[in-house]
């Protein structure tokens, strides 16, 4: 029997946490976009990857700061993701066909992607992997760390929007009961383009950390879906620190079970953690 | 049976002096019909980046072919066709080349499950099929095909061999080795023969670990590889499992002392510092001797070129354009020298004979029509990869460092 130090150990729970951090950033947009507008945006992923290679692009070719590329992303993302809900509310897609139509769309993002950058791997140079910083005897490297930090920072943003503003309750409202709230002057239309244009924008903020942390490919678009889409079913639907929450546990989780035991071992754990609380609390998702 | 370095050249120079790549200058133009090879690659997917190396490869070859006159006077078209890089895809595209498309010869895919695909197709119909980058010998049981990639019939155990040989006379033979893994099938079996060699070489296993292909964390591996801390590191590595796995050792400050990785995308990894020392397998490589081939040389000047036009992130020739190469010249030598486009007449020949190519002279009258293994060991050494083993195949000055 193999018994990994306590180094080891440790290390492997802070690269859980890194790698949580960005399941959570990839749920969240997802989480709210199902249970708030109920849309099952499988495009939130291509839409993301788009984000990862822009910023590739602008920090390679044309010397851009990546996390300067959030000022282009975000508001261009915003009305992407407002265009796409649009063209959904305007042919009143309901949530199956959603899916449907949202893998669409990223079967279409993902051959523009292979269409501009090629298949072949891109792996962004930035300035940040050259950092890291050493606290006894764990490593701490700087894009992992951006990624955490802006990981927890807008989930914590999110729950605090949707729970202590007017505009929050508002949408929260909306999504509960929408002719009721309808009846006391919320524009539920407008409040949804909204609520789609801020989970594009999330996709494009989880794309610069996937461009700071990951090699790039279109056909990579696919590897994140599953495990993401546990993080949201395990932390709840429309539950802003739910996906945070549910992708550190599964982060760690796996991270664990790679230093502990077999690594081919570790794609099971975010799906038999799924099944389990499904089984265990099956009103959860 | 090896081929030695000398015989090789002789080889080149022999077939340089007129017969297979000469100059279109004294060739007549093809005319009639047109003869059509008929194939897939994955030009979309997760091959994909692979795929348009074979295209662009095949594009050159049929292109030059055309200007030496065609085959059999009459000029060739390549039917090819996109199979996503899925093997089910791929089945059902050689079903159409060979049923609807009415294609006069086969060309193999890129890549061992496609090819897997593409066998069983041409089996049904007993058609011939040439193949480019098999990576599970011992899979291929059909009598009509023949791979271009010449890795031996036993790649699990020559190419660890092949590497502990390099690194003995680089004195560096290793006393532990960690033998880590990704489970993609072309890779796994080969790591697991390189236990087995490395226990019969008395070298101590301390690691090994397996992990799924598509795996997207390295860090807690890379982890484990540090504590292991071996002389050795093997990396059953597909594409750029061995990047992010360097990637990963790099944000825990660990470089291995001597490593090999099986089969990296070899362009990337050459843009990684911590790679350096690295080795891998090799059947080519664009320097002396193998570009004393003049074929070799001409086609590496053109490929460069292309690549270049055509935005590839690796203009260098290596095992896989010399593989896609390799098949073409299957295809041209069986159809010159026997005047046919029968399949039968066509496999009988290609069985009972070498065949010169760019990798060496190929021959596949041993079990799944595999001959001898050409494989050699190249080494990054300055941000280049330079053929290290064996020596008479070595990069002129270039040794194990």
């Amino acid at each position: 029997m193999y018994f990994p130090s306590a180094t080891l150990l440790a290390q492997a729970v802070l690269a859980g946490l890194f790698t949580g951090a960005l399941y959570g950033l990839l749920g969240l947009g997802l989480s709210l976009s199902w249970g708030m507008l109920r849309q099952i945006n499988l495009a939130h992923f291509a839409l993301a990857f788009l984000g990862a290679y822009l910023t590739y692009q602008l920090s390679t070719y044309n010397a851009v700061d990546p996390l300067l590329t959030l000022l282009l992303i975000v508001p261009l993302f915003f009305v992407l993701g407002a265009a796409l809900h649009w063209v959904l509310a305007r042919f009143k897609v309901n949530p199956f066909n959603s899916m449907l139509v949202t893998f669409g769309v990223t079967v279409i993002i993902e051959a523009l992607l292979q269409w501009i950058w090629t298949a072949d791997f891109r792996k962004l140079e930035s300035s940040y992997a050259e950092h890291k910083m050493k606290i006894g005897a764990l490593y701490f490297p700087l894009p992992e760390m951006i990624t955490l930090v802006l990981g927890v920072g807008i989930a914590v943003a999110v729950w605090f929007a949707l729970k202590r503003t007017d505009l929050g309750k508002a949408m929260r409202a909306a999504a509960e009961d929408a002719p009721i709230a309808a009846a006391f002057g919320v524009n539920q239309k407008a409040l949804a383009l909204m609520l789609s244009g801020l989970n594009a924008a999330l996709a494009g903020i989880a794309g610069v950390c996937l461009a700071l942390t990951y090699t790039l490919a279109p056909s990579q678009i696919y590897t994140w879906i599953g495990v993401v889409f546990a993080c949201v079913m395990l932390g709840g639907l429309g539950r802003p620190l739910g996906p945070l929450i549910a992708g550190c546990i599964i982060g760690v989780t796996e991270a664990l079970t790679m230093a502990i035991t077999a690594p081919a071992w570790a794609p099971l754990v975010s799906f038999s953690l799924l099944i389990v609380v499904l089984l265990a609390r099956p009103g959860r998702a | 049976m090896t081929i030695d370095r000398r015989s090789f050249v002789t080889a080149a120079g022999a077939i340089a002096s007129g017969a297979l790549w000469s100059s279109g200058a004294n060739a007549q133009t093809p005319s009639g019909a047109p003869i059509k090879v008929g194939g897939s690659l994955g030009l979309t997917g997760p091959l994909a980046a692979t795929g348009l190396i074979h295209k662009l490869v095949g594009e050159i070859y049929v292109e030059s072919l055309n200007k030496r006159g065609g085959l059999l006077g009459r000029p060739v078209e390549w039917v090819l066709k996109d199979d996503q890089s899925k093997p089910d895809m791929a089945r059902t595209l050689y079903e159409q080349l060979v049923t609807s498309d009415k294609v006069d010869l086969l060309i193999g895919p890129y890549g061992t499950g496609t090819i897997l695909s593409a066998m069983g197709v041409a089996q049904r119909y007993n058609r011939t099929l040439v193949h480019h980058t098999f990576g599970i010998p011992s899979l291929a049981k059909y009598d009509q095909q023949f791979p271009s990639w010449s890795m031996g019939l036993n790649p699990e155990v020559s190419t660890p061999n092949l590497v502990f040989d390099a690194l003995a006379a680089g004195g560096k033979t290793p006393k532990t080795v960690a033998i880590v893994t990704s489970k993609f099938p072309s890779v796994h079996f080969v790591s697991v023969g390189a236990r087995e060699v490395a226990k019969k070489r008395n070298v101590k296993e301390v690691l090994y670990l397996e992990w799924d292909f598509g795996n997207r964390d390295y860090g807690p591996i890379a982890g484990r590889i540090k504590e292991a801390n071996a002389d050795f590191l093997w990396v059953g590595s597909l594409g750029l499992e061995g990047v992010q796995l360097l990637d990963a050792l790099k944000k825990i400050d660990y470089k291995p002392t001597t490593h090999a990785y099986l089969y990296p995308a070899p362009g990337p990894i050459l843009k990684v510092p911590e790679a350096n020392g690295g080795l891998a397998m090799t059947v080519f490589e664009d320097h002396p001797p193998f570009t004393n081939n003049p074929i070799a040389a001409e086609f590496v000047k053109t490929y460069r070129e292309r690549a270049t036009k055509a935005n590839l992130p690796d203009t260098s020739v290596e095992t896989q354009a010399a593989a896609s190469f390799a098949a073409w010249q299957i295809l041209e030598a069986s159809v010159k020298a026997t005047k046919s486009l029968e399949d039968k007449t066509l496999a009988t020949w290609i069985k009972a004979n070498q065949i010169d190519t760019i990798e060496g002279k190929l021959r596949f009258n041993e079990a799944g029509n595999y001959g001898a293994d050409l494989s050699k060991v190249k080494q990054i050494q300055n941000g280049k990869w330079v053929t290290v083993w064996p020596k008479e195949w070595a990069a002129p000055g270039a040794k194990v460092q």
